[in-house]
């Protein structure tokens, strides 16, 4: 049972892009398809930046380690869905246009930071083999804890860019924060005390 | 003020007064333009909304932009910016159904000699009803050629004879936390302010709409009377208006309170002006794939730029 866990979860995690392929074909994309793309795998790419952050305390939560085994797809489906949004912002919206790209860039402070959240995610995508897990022994942990920065950028990202209704970015900082609140020794020993009693 | 260069259009261009006179007639002319497609598909394509009457009656007018592809009928009334139902482009067409913009009236008081409360059918009864076709730019980099049906807002405003104090007119949307969902939350300061300097409410550019396509304005789209500048960001074109003053001092405006550095009172549509979220100097026309550069004044520069000379429009933005 436990081997159909990961094909399945894969299936799962690509099932957004199958919603946003299905919508496409079928119209549904509003008056302005590429802003709703470029939203659409944008929000995809913070979910799943977030639930790859969720493996750990699910894991202390629930003492199943098997979970983490599926850390490592997740985490690259956030690089995925990451990739996705850049490539609609510069083929789609942006058609290749490096100087107006470059302006947003130093322009505007939602993109440079969401831009850089991105650069980031890339080394981590880069050195989520087995081999370079290996290779890169302890430093590989310290490398990979930038998935904090990356989140809060991203968050931080999706806040600027709102007008007025920061419900959404807002939510998902909570989220975050919530999710590196269960991180601290403190929430580790509220479950034992848990665990232990129960037993 | 005289208004020197009233529009781009050849007189010649302009539909004599036994075309436009004819209901038939208007239609059979839209074809040509490409209005009359749209308006048979609409009834289709609506969702959640009654079916919008049609409007009798329609004048062209020369100040109507030529040499553009309409937006289509469905893209206008699905795709809008109206906080009142709800932050994202699809929620006004989604939620603003239990919005009743029946009966209506305007309250109009400040610097005039006839103030009043006055109800929408007396308020358009006197003036004839023109197309409009007027580009609409909106401050996050997309645009829309749309074919408004509306009245010169000067024409309307002379009516309560603004004193000389009145050097600024001020508008403000209905306050309906009940029909208008997004107003139970905190968004933005309501209602929503809007406000124009006397000279450009007067301007023959700005309009107050009753209707878009030849059919009356559905609610997502600030039925039953909103105001159209077709040179300014589109948030300054207010909707659903419920008061109209006339003031002494520049009033305040629903953006301005909100981020007070990136819209201004003015908020002309200027693409040398770097804004911290879109560039201004590009824009997506709705339906289109590839930007397309952002026009001064949003292309009416020959009507309005004489409204600012002198100005530091980057300083006044």
């Amino acid at each position: 049972m436990q081997k159909l866990y990961k094909p399945l979860l894969f299936s799962a995690a690509l099932l957004p892009l199958a919603v946003l392929i299905y919508n496409g074909i079928n119209d549904k994309l509003t008056a302005n398809p590429i802003e709703y793309i470029t939203h659409y795998t944008g929000d995809w790419t913070i979910y799943f930046l977030l639930i790859t952050l969720s493996i750990t305390p699910l894991r202390n939560l629930s003492g199943k380690i098997f979970i983490v085994r599926f850390r490592r797809m997740l985490g690259l489906f956030a690089f995925f869905y990451g990739c996705l949004h850049f490539l609609t912002y510069f083929v789609l919206d942006q058609f290749f246009d490096f100087d107006a790209i470059i302006e947003d860039i130093v322009d505007r402070p939602y993109v440079t930071v969401g831009f850089t959240a991105f650069v980031l995610l890339i080394p981590l995508a880069i050195t989520s083999t087995k081999k370079m897990i290996a290779r890169l022994g302890s430093n590989w942990r310290r490398l990979h804890s930038l998935i904090y920065v990356i989140t809060a950028l991203g968050i931080l990202h999706y806040y600027w860019l709102v007008k007025a209704d920061i419900t959404v970015p807002l939510t998902l900082a909570l989220i975050f924060t919530f999710l590196l609140v269960m991180r601290l020794p403190m929430a580790k020993n509220v479950k034992n005390t848990l665990f232990s009693t129960s037993n | 003020m005289l208004i020197t260069k009233p529009s781009d259009i050849k007189p010649s261009e302009i539909t004599s007064k036994s075309v436009y006179l004819s209901r038939r007639n208007f239609l059979k002319t839209s074809i040509n333009t490409g209005i009359a497609g749209s308006v048979a598909s609409s009834g289709i394509l609506m969702s959640g909304n009654a079916q919008a009457a049609k409007l009798d009656n329609i004048q062209k007018s020369p100040y109507s932009t030529i040499g553009e592809d309409l937006t289509d009928y469905d893209s206008i009334t699905t795709y809008n910016n109206f906080y009142e139902f709800g932050t994202n482009k699809e929620d006004p067409a989604k939620y603003s159904g239990q919005f009743n913009p029946k009966p209506w009236s305007i309250q109009v008081d400040g610097e005039c000699n006839k103030p009043g409360e006055i109800g929408l059918e007396d308020l358009i009864k006197p003036h004839t009803l023109e197309e409009r076709i007027y580009r609409l730019r909106c401050v996050e980099a997309w645009s829309m050629v749309i074919p408004w049906v509306g009245i010169p807002l000067g024409d309307i405003l002379k009516r309560f004879e603004p004193t000389a104090n009145a050097k600024y007119v001020a508008f403000s949307t209905i306050f309906r936390p009940d029909e208008m969902p997004g107003q139970r939350s905190r968004v933005l300061r309501w209602p929503y302010l809007e406000g124009l300097r006397i000279d450009e409410a007067m301007h023959p550019l700005s309009i107050l709409s009753v209707g878009l396509y030849g059919e009356e304005l559905l609610n997502q789209s600030g039925a039953p009377i909103r105001l159209v500048v077709p040179w300014k960001y589109g948030y300054k074109s207010i909707k659903s208006i419920v008061k109209i003053s006339f003031v002494e001092k520049q009033p305040r405006t629903a953006w301005n309170d909100s981020a007070p550095n990136e819209y201004g009172f003015y908020s002309n549509v200027n693409p040398n002006r770097n804004h911290p979220r879109w560039s201004q100097k590009k824009e997506r026309r709705i339906g289109e794939f590839l930007k397309r550069e952002t026009l001064m004044f949003n292309g009416y520069a020959n009507q309005v730029a004489s409204l600012y000379e002198g100005m530091n429009l980057l300083k006044n933005h």
